[in-house]
């Protein structure tokens, strides 16, 4: 009830969003809303993806500005690609984080974007990576961001088991989002979800008619 | 999760009272920053929160009873300005006593939140004050309103407040639900509240907790060993 949420301070269009990552057993799946705002007022796109793909096994979610964003993992997108070229080998997830962070870190003054990355590497397996607005680089195993993730802080503590089942994780992962899409206003529509594994990729949409109802709902 | 770390350029000595290593606690007004909850159930209702008050980055007091006694089956919790929310609640227990003595019989929940929306909604403009009112009553059990900043009054089965409830509502929304007995509502209320302190600056300590029926008021303290602990990752 306290003025805790302050005026979005992002120009033109902004990912008022909710997006969230986890590692469970043998993968990662990383999720967003799809909802685009103007300064909170107008819905610019009920349906945008916020899941966008680095490399075959690399995919970021985006927070902040709309446009930084897609800047910054355009520019990413080139860099990785080339760097695999050299390396013979897909890109390591922390490679790709690392692009992302300098990119951010060196432009910090320009640049409203913050990202998660989540993928799967012959190295470590799958991971999760923090990348925050003033280009900050940490390795977690859950994470969440975007404006409509401080609802959700105390679900994701109390709910979060390492070594979850998939089906478990994506539940999870379901619910968290629904759950800061009923209280964020700046975010909602769909829920995109995408589940990483050794195996490959999978693209999951929950539409709103399927997303969890809670009590009051 | 936007942590930025912040590095002091060298050349830079910039000793103000914006500058962290000047604290300037001494001039912040006290605040209880804070995590406040309360809920319904059939007979009565639970009341609980932290005990962290703050000047700034000073923690005043560490033990505060946020859980003020408005009537013998009222009570209220309190967030926002520590000054403007004890004298409010000073305000409505004299009011509020005062008309429970012409009545001759114990005063209703609504009636106390409905006092204390009055004095919220008339000063608001001087007042920082979120408040749930929180009690039993004859007529209708147990009840909770809500009158948050701007003095606005809403009864609702389910409220939280204060700086460490934005926390819990993804956590409270999917933990709650209708037909709760008093202990399933205790077990939320110290949990919800220990996720807002694990998370919120201004929120910590101890959690109160007080349970309020037609037999009277239960109060009991969770100190720091006795809190609902989750798995860190």
């Amino acid at each position: 009830m306290e003025k805790h949420y302050t005026e979005s301070k992002v120009k033109g269009v902004s990912t008022g969003t909710t997006i969230l990552a986890a590692i469970f057993d043998g993968g990662v799946v990383i999720g967003s809303d799809s909802r685009a705002s103007i300064g909170g007022e107008y819905v610019s796109s009920k349906t945008i993806n916020k899941v966008i793909q680095v490399h075959d096994q690399i995919f970021c979610c985006i927070a902040g500005s709309l446009a930084d964003a897609q800047a910054v993992t355009k520019a990413a997108k080139s860099h990785l690609s080339f760097h695999s070229v050299q390396m013979e080998s897909p890109p390591l997830v922390i490679a790709a984080a690392s692009v992302l962070k300098e990119l951010c870190y060196k432009n910090k003054e320009e640049l409203q974007a913050g990202f998660i990355t989540a993928g799967w590497d012959r190295k470590k397996g799958p991971q999760v990576y923090v990348v925050s607005l003033g280009g900050m680089l940490i390795s977690q195993s859950v994470t969440i961001g975007g404006s409509g993730s401080t609802f959700i802080y105390g679900y994701v503590d109390a709910k979060y088991k390492p070594d979850m089942t998939r089906e478990e994780c994506q539940q999870f992962a379901t619910n968290a989002l629904a759950l800061a899409m009923g209280r964020d206003n700046v975010s909602g529509g769909v829920v995109h979800l995408v589940v990483i594994t050794e195996k490959g990729v999978e693209h999951v949409v929950v539409p709103g008619d399927k997303l969890p109802r809670f009590h009051d709902e | 999760m936007a942590a930025t770390a912040s590095m002091m350029p060298i050349f830079q000595q910039q000793i103000s009272s914006k500058n962290d290593l000047v604290p300037n606690w001494t001039s912040e007004e006290v605040s209880t920053g804070t995590t406040i909850m309360a809920v319904e159930y059939d007979g009565g209702v639970v009341i609980g929160a932290d005990s962290r008050t703050t000047t700034g980055a000073y923690i005043a007091n560490r033990v505060t009873d946020k859980l003020t006694r408005i009537h013998d089956r009222i009570y209220c919790s309190r967030s926002g300005s520590a000054a403007d929310t004890q004298a409010i609640a000073e305000v409505v227990s004299y009011q509020l006593g005062f008309h429970s003595i012409e009545l001759d019989e114990r005063p209703l929940v609504e009636t106390a939140a409905n006092l204390f929306r009055a004095s919220c909604y008339r000063y608001r403009e001087e007042l920082m004050a979120g408040i749930l009112v929180a009690g039993w009553d004859r007529r209708k059990g147990g009840q909770v309103y809500c009158v948050p900043i701007g003095g606005m009054l809403v009864r609702q089965p389910v409220a939280v407040g204060g700086s460490g409830s934005s926390y819990i509502y993804g956590y409270m929304d999917s933990n709650y639900k209708p037909g709760l007995d008093k202990n399933q509502c205790l077990e939320l209320t110290a949990s919800a509240l220990a996720l807002a302190m694990e998370r919120d600056g201004s929120s910590g300590g101890v959690i109160r907790l007080a349970s309020i029926s037609e037999d009277g008021v239960e109060r009991r303290v969770l100190l720091g060993d006795q809190l609902p602990r989750f798995s860190t990752h």
